[in-house]
């Protein structure tokens, strides 16, 4: 299994994923993002833009490395492994 | 009666009620999200919100409970396949008589939701919705779901039909600056209009393109820009490439359209065939970006102008409205209650709504004005708000 740990920042529109432990099969960053919108319908929808790829601002971590391929979300995720969403914070 | 004021901001939509004869505001709703528009559904009382997210991407917001609560919807996207041809702001090395290279393609995706127009009466549930990067966006459940119009999608001066191959036609669409803040150069559609003689009679102005009419309910598109002026255009008369900045009519004259333009003011009575100029640049009537037109008379418009375009503020720190009563062969300015010294606001293409005999405006400044005679008189209703995007009454 692997784990994701999400932004706070998005608990505002997911509550249900505030407070527990988010875990996934290991496999491809999509396929783990595909896991947890079961779990909170439309989370993809805040990350990925209209053709399915990573939106500008966003960043994804495998435990210390960011992924790569942003446009198919490919980079697998091994078991074991932790999945970290954030995103750049800027402006006042 | 206006009951209620919208205002996308910044950092949320603000909602000013009518109270007791005064206006009142609600707490920030949508906090720290900025919202580019926010309006009420005539129809059926729904409000909705354009959130433009800098993170998570453009959502439309909605509620059903006037304002209590909001349900995000994200299902205002391009289908898979849709692409556009890139155009990109010409560079100091720039030759114009270089020969044309291949198109370069884009995959679309939404960057903001700049416009939400409703349908008639006589079509509930049907909404519209112009983003950037200049599709326009139709549902008919009440916002459930949406589907890109293809025809405009796919018109002739964009290239064509993207979704079947290569490009069959040159693209003459240009961008607005206000796609910049994602790093790119887009149109984006920001003016919806529905004759309320006939539903399927739609125009929409797109920056930078031009005003265009469909007469057949969306299912082919013509451009109507014939008049209207880009002055720092090689051909300032071009077909395509305009830059309206706000376009809207006068419904109970729906032949009758105003448009404030990066380069004037235009009016159009014969149903956008022909614009004419009718800026009064002496009298400062030139530069800005929204105008209101009367509910009645066609003739009748408002415009709060501005110093053009390079320094984008109130003219020698005045602000004022202008009025016409005559089609824009002559402007009154009106002052009484507006900052006259030190003010440097400026009111963007959403940021002026009329209602009967009011008028109100929001700036960037975060000021807000109302008037309840027709713009001669103003109240401030609030000086601290944050940068105002969009004014509508409810």
């Amino acid at each position: 299994m692997t784990t994701v740990e999400i932004t706070p920042h998005l608990y505002r529109y997911f509550p249900q994923l505030k407070n527990r432990t988010i875990r996934a099969p290991a496999g491809s960053v999509a396929q783990i993002l595909r896991a947890v919108d079961e779990i909170a319908p439309g989370f993809k929808d805040y990350l990925l833009d209209d053709q399915g790829r990573l939106r500008r601002h966003v960043h994804i971590s495998i435990n210390d490395t960011l992924v790569v391929d942003r446009k198919t979300l490919s980079d697998r995720v091994p078991d074991g492994g932790t999945l970290y969403i954030f995103q750049a914070l800027s402006g006042g | 009666m206006p009951e209620m004021i919208l205002l996308g901001t910044r950092k949320g939509t603000v909602i000013f009620d009518r109270i007791d004869g005064g206006w009142r505001p609600r707490p920030i709703m949508h906090a720290g999200v900025p919202v580019c528009y926010a309006v009420r559904d005539p129809r059926n009382d729904t409000l909705w919100a354009s959130l433009d997210h800098g993170h998570w991407g453009p959502k439309l917001s909605r509620s059903r409970d006037d304002g209590a609560t909001w349900q995000d919807i994200a299902s205002v996207k391009y289908p898979v396949g849709a692409r556009y041809i890139v155009k990109y702001l010409p560079t100091p090395d720039f030759d114009p008589e270089a020969p044309t290279g291949q198109p370069e393609y884009a995959d679309a995706s939404v960057l903001k939701i700049w416009t939400i127009g409703f349908g008639s009466d006589n079509q509930p549930g049907r909404l519209y919705a112009g983003t950037i990067p200049g599709g326009l966006f139709v549902s008919d459940d009440d916002g459930d779901s949406w589907q890109l119009n293809r025809p405009l999608w796919n018109h002739d001066t964009r290239g064509g039909d993207l979704f079947a191959g290569d490009a069959t036609s040159e693209n003459l669409w240009g961008g607005t600056p206000a796609s910049i803040d994602y790093g790119l150069f887009e149109p984006g559609i920001h003016s919806i209009i529905v004759d309320p003689r006939d539903p399927d009679h739609l125009y929409v102005a797109v920056s930078s393109a031009g005003v265009l009419e469909t007469t057949d309910g969306g299912q082919s598109w013509q451009g109507r820009s014939r008049g209207m002026l880009m002055d720092y255009m090689p051909d300032p008369a071009a077909e395509w490439g305009h830059d309206p900045h706000f376009v809207t009519c006068c419904p109970g004259q729906p032949d009758h359209l105003w448009q404030q333009n990066h380069c004037g003011v235009f009016y159009s009575d014969d149903g956008a065939r022909n614009w004419r100029k009718v800026s009064m640049p002496d009298s400062g009537v030139h530069f800005g970006f929204p105008v209101a037109a009367d509910a009645n008379d066609g003739r009748t418009a408002w415009v709060v102008p501005a110093r053009a375009d390079s320094e984008r503020m109130a003219i020698d720190g005045g602000l004022f409205v202008a009025r016409t009563n005559d089609g824009g062969q002559s402007w009154q300015s009106f002052r009484q209650g507006l900052p006259q010294q030190n003010a440097y606001d400026i009111v963007l293409r959403h940021g002026l709504d009329i209602s009967g005999d009011h008028l109100c405006f929001g700036s960037t400044t975060g000021n807000l004005y109302l008037s309840e005679d027709r713009g001669e008189s103003w109240q401030c209703l609030g000086n601290n708000l944050p940068p105002v995007y969009s004014v509508r009454f409810g």
